[in-house]
């Protein structure tokens, strides 16, 4: 596909020391590489005149429940320009997962890796407000990891007084 | 007015309330300024979204708006049921359109499998989904008008959204919670009496907008309380995450199904509103007029809908109908394993997003070639919408805060998920 061979081709040039999987599946394009670029290829996607992925549209993880790699951050991207997608994805460590964050470049990711680190317990490094979207502060637990049981934990949420 | 405490208000709150590091508890007096928690039990809020305000006299100097309190945790639970079992939770989602959010889910998992609906069946959905744009739209302009103390459209406008529901009820034998779709085409037929109905609406229905449109925009005080109040530039749009209605009022000219055409849409002729101004007034003015284009699209399906199957023939996929499997060993057998086994999609991740009443609903689905979804993350519009919240409400008064809520329209159904 045209976009697959324009992507490789621009983030060669752009970041020539680092490596790029760009996969297809049901016409969806998914762009994966190290965490450690994720800011500068994020603003390459953004400002670069041929990509333009000016809109975040969604940020969450994958909980593999594997031993390496656990976690898969991914993002998806829409480019209001030129009315394509694209899925990026970085890999993560079981070990207390962190990433940059993305929210410098698009606005929109501050409250989407809110809801992620709410959920997974990924670290999003320099958010400039990290706390949790949907539950409680005094809350321990990151519930839509593989871990967390479907039913609760029982007394893991303080209950009001009677 | 019960008293807060500190208790209530989390110090972390306090420091995204105030922006800085600070040793303020709530207890104590800010200087000349002073929190006010609005919600989650607010009749304006629509809902129970909260809203920390940071005020310094009457005028808002910051909003932090709080989520979670419906939140039910669908993405958990979609990794613990088939892709069938989970349909009629994406009702409960955006309650106000369902047939909508069906539509959404069914067209993701269909993508998933590699299988397509039958022309019908699709021609079908795009009746539904424009419908519950309207009762949506209907409902966002009622309930915008009386936040600013118009009641009698709210009235107006929820008799007519009552007659898509008694046709909702006909097609689907639910006025709201409908689970219509089906993976792989939709529940049951549309019958003649149905379309008769949608037919009688339609056809009165640009009156009776009319009636509601007299009755707002000559509306001084409802236009001056809406006009340039919570502007948004296109820029911030954008990058704020902005969506549907509120990203078109906004100046940009972006809708799904313009932009990525599913179903039938790209065979349709119809607008995209799109208004420059950016305020509240503005998007209350795209609604309106996406409820005439929508009209417009429905009198299009109504014509050119085909007769023919509703579901999809791929028997290994799709559940059979009720009479063969009482009667066939073959449906019986698919029946059982589809029902207790799940359908196995193959292994990889798809996305698929669909313009709904209030802006872009996707589904992002992970199977590892399982009955059940390894993952599922619903990118919900109203969730995206509130983001602009904090941005829309400053330098505006508190009254303005229940307007500007009403015009981005959230449903926190979907929000909190």
């Amino acid at each position: 596909m045209e976009i697959k061979e324009k992507l490789e081709k621009l983030l060669t040039e752009q970041f020539p020391g680092t490596s790029f999987e760009i996969t297809e599946f049901r016409d969806e394009v998914t762009l994966k590489f190290n965490r450690s670029v994720v800011v500068p290829v994020c603003e390459f996607l953004k400002n670069n005149s041929e990509l333009e992925y000016n809109q975040c549209v969604d940020v969450t993880a994958i909980d593999w429940a594997k031993k390496k790699n656990r976690f898969t951050v991914v993002y998806h991207l829409f480019s209001i320009k030129n009315k394509n997608r694209l899925r990026v994805s970085c890999d993560l460590e079981e070990h207390e997962p962190h990433i940059n964050t993305v929210s410098s470049v698009w606005k929109s990711a501050n409250w989407y890796e809110r809801e992620t680190w709410d959920m997974y317990g990924i670290k999003f490094d320099g958010h400039p407000d990290l706390r949790r979207m949907y539950m409680s502060e005094e809350f321990e637990y990151h519930p839509l990891r593989k871990e967390y049981p479907l039913m609760g934990i029982p007394g893991d949420q303080p209950l009001p007084k009677k | 007015m019960e008293r807060l405490t500190k208790d209530d208000v989390h110090p972390s709150i306090v420091k995204a309330l105030l922006d800085q590091e600070t040793n303020v508890t709530f207890e104590d007096a800010l200087e000349n300024e002073m929190i006010l928690n609005m919600g989650p039990q607010h009749p304006a809020t629509h809902g129970v979204l909260r809203v920390l305000l940071r005020l310094d006299g009457e005028t808002v100097v910051a909003a932090v708006p709080e989520l979670g309190y419906l939140h039910r945790g669908y993405e958990k639970m979609a990794e613990n049921m088939s892709y069938y079992e989970y349909l009629p939770h994406t009702d409960r989602l955006d309650y106000i359109a369902p047939p909508a959010n069906n539509t959404a889910f069914s067209l993701a998992v269909e993508k998933l499998y590699g299988i397509e609906a039958p022309p019908r069946a699709q021609w079908i959905r795009m009746i539904m989904s424009e419908l519950s744009r309207m009762t949506s739209h209907l409902v966002a302009i009622g309930a915008l008008a009386m936040d600013v103390g118009a009641l009698t459209v709210f009235l107006w406008a929820l008799r007519e959204r009552e007659k898509i529901l008694n046709t909702y009820d006909i097609i689907c034998g639910a006025r709201f919670t409908t689970s219509y779709t089906r993976i792989g085409g939709v529940a049951a037929d549309m019958p003649d009496e149905a379309v008769r109905m949608i037919k009688e609406f339609l056809d009165q229905f640009d009156d009776k907008l009319e009636e509601m449109e007299n009755m707002l925009n000559t509306n001084r005080i409802f236009v001056e309380r809406l006009e340039g109040v919570g502007v948004m530039s296109r820029e911030d749009a954008i990058s704020l995450g902005a969506t549907g209605p509120t990203l078109r009022g906004s100046g940009v000219e972006h809708d799904i199904r313009r932009a990525s055409p599913y179903m039938y849409y790209d065979q349709v002729d119809f607008n995209i509103p799109v208004y420059n101004e950016g305020d509240s007034l503005a998007r209350y003015f795209v609604r309106v007029d996406e409820l005439r284009e929508s009209v417009k699209i429905i009198y299009q399906c109504l014509d050119r809908m085909p007769k023919g199957d509703i579901m999809a023939n791929s028997p290994k996929k799709v559940l059979p109908r009720k009479t063969e499997i009482y009667t066939k060993m073959e449906e019986l057998i698919h029946d059982f394993m589809i029902i207790n086994f799940g359908v196995k999609p193959p292994v990889g991740e798809v996305y698929h997003s669909v313009e709904n009443p209030k802006g872009e609903l996707g589904f992002y689905i992970v199977s590892k070639g399982e009955g059940h979804p390894w993952k599922m993350k619903i990118k919900s519009p109203s969730f995206s919408n509130l983001q602009t919240l904090g941005h829309l409400v400053k330098g505006h008064m508190i009254s303005d805060v229940v307007a500007i809520i009403g015009s981005i329209d959230p449903v926190m159904g979907e929000a909190d998920k």
